[in-house]
């Protein structure tokens, strides 16, 4: 298998495809990736600098902790400061700016905050710790609500009462249209690998039918994503939109149904607010009324509202594919990944990270 | 964060598995898949296998592209010459 993997990163396959995305390509057209893997990957293979002028790639929202609203950090971090609770997150989170403050500054001041690698994780440290209240940070797309999923099944079946969810779980689909509702000029979307492995293809089938858009689900390998923007191309050119797929040997267009079930036992759909997008109608998950007493909102109300950006950032417009990190005035200078101002520039999926790393500006 | 990793499975213990990745050893969990056997890839993200790998769906992805390439050199050398 990770033969196969090397010959995704391979030269001349990747040369070979760059020609035939120049030669297909006619028309001028904004392709988005959502997904900060992409974003990643197309930024460390210099990607763009390959395409054609006709191609331009834009980044979406597609970084989970990017997308995570001030108010959520600004939540966890009141919790953190109440007696007897730790809060368990995945390390990525522990960065981001909230209004004023981070979970990490706040665990240097003495908060219990603890990194988890897994779910199960955070269920183990409540079994451990009867005497406390563990609340774990549930954030990101459709792939990481099944493992969140599992963790309150496994909570509600050993009866612990003191496992709590923050939920800022959300969904790819409605955050792409309400993309293209606000006016972000997209022809053609690079769909979420991951995201797509749990949920399947055809979750995207009701954007192409209304926005008339293509989409592409892509692997995160060079070959990957360069045959991704070809199929994309021809796509494109032959007038018609659809959905395929080209990272088939992860994804398929059911998806996975077990994983799936889990997350409609357990969650439902809620109005999430997204940092840049702002509320979006059915894109979030919160727990179903019957999970209701491992909901951290419920059992500990808190009263927090979503704070405008820092001065100068522009992590709203860029989540949006309307600026990009250059257009900041604090990119690399007042804003680096030692020392981040916005979300983007935190987690390596982050825009304004990957262009600051990759150097590609 | 949303980094996912194929592991090959080393041992399975009920819902449980051992994994390889890069040199070093993991623990995933099995719960979101079904009928995984030991030699298996498997998609892990943070902690939890989502999806086996198909490694023949790998292979044909590949020889369809070289053929691809090898079947249309005249579009590559058009291309070069512009
Ligand atoms: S460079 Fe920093 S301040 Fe500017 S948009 Fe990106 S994260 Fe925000």
């Amino acid at each position: 298998m990770l033969k196969y993997l090397d010959e995704y990163r391979d030269k001349d396959l990747a040369q070979n495809l760059v020609a035939q995305i120049n030669y297909a390509s006619k028309k001028s057209i904004r392709i988005m990736e959502v997904c900060g893997g992409h974003t990643m990957a197309i930024r460390k293979y210099g990607i763009q600098n390959l395409l054609p002028p006709t191609i331009k790639l834009l980044s979406g929202p597609g970084c989970p902790v990017c997308v995570t609203s001030r108010s959520f950090i600004d939540k966890a971090i009141a919790y953190s400061a109440m007696p007897d609770i730790i809060i368990t997150t995945y390390g990525d989170l522990m960065r981001v700016p909230g209004t004023s403050s981070s979970l990490l500054k706040e665990k240097a001041r003495g908060a219990d905050v603890r990194i988890v690698v897994s779910t199960l994780d955070a269920v183990k440290i409540a079994k451990e710790n009867p005497e406390k209240t563990v609340i774990f940070l549930g954030i990101g797309f459709e792939t990481t609500t099944p493992p969140t999923a599992i963790a309150v099944l496994e909570a509600s079946k050993i009866k612990l009462k003191n496992f709590l969810i923050l939920s800022a779980h959300k969904l790819m689909p409605p955050a792409m249209a309400a993309l293209i509702d606000e006016g972000t000029l997209i022809d053609a979307y690079i769909g979420p690998g991951h995201v797509s492995t749990i949920a399947g293809s055809k979750i995207y089938k009701p954007l192409v039918n209304q926005y008339d858009i293509s989409v592409v689900i892509s692997g995160f390998e060079p070959v990957d994503i360069l045959q991704s923007i070809w199929m994309l191309v021809k796509q494109i050119e032959s007038g018609i939109p659809s959905v395929e797929i080209q990272y088939s040997r992860a994804v398929s267009q059911e998806g996975n149904l077990k994983a799936q079930n889990l997350v409609n036992d357990v969650f439902e759909p809620c109005t999430a607010f997204w940092r840049g997008l702002g509320a979006i109608p059915k894109s979030g998950l919160k727990l179903k009324p019957e999970y209701n007493s491992f909901e951290a909102e419920s059992l500990l109300p808190l009263e927090i509202a979503e704070k405008p950006e820092p001065k100068g950032c522009l992590c709203g417009q860029i989540l949006k594919g309307q600026k990009i990190p250059t257009d900041c005035k604090l990119f690399g200078k007042t804003c680096t990944p030692e020392k981040p101002v916005g979300a983007c520039m935190v987690s390596d999926e982050g825009t304004c990270a990957a262009y600051f790393k990759y150097n590609d500006y | 964060m949303c980094l996912s990793v194929p592991a090959k499975i080393l041992n399975i213990e009920g819902s449980n598995a051992k994994a390889t990745v890069g040199g070093s050893i993991i623990n995933v969990s099995l719960q979101l898949v079904e009928n995984i056997e030991i030699g298996d890839y498997v998609l892990v993200h943070t902690g939890f296998a989502l999806e086996k790998i198909d490694a023949k769906t790998a292979r044909e992805t590949l020889a369809m592209l070289t053929s691809m390439v090898e079947e249309n050199p005249e579009d590559m050398i058009r291309f070069i010459e512009i």
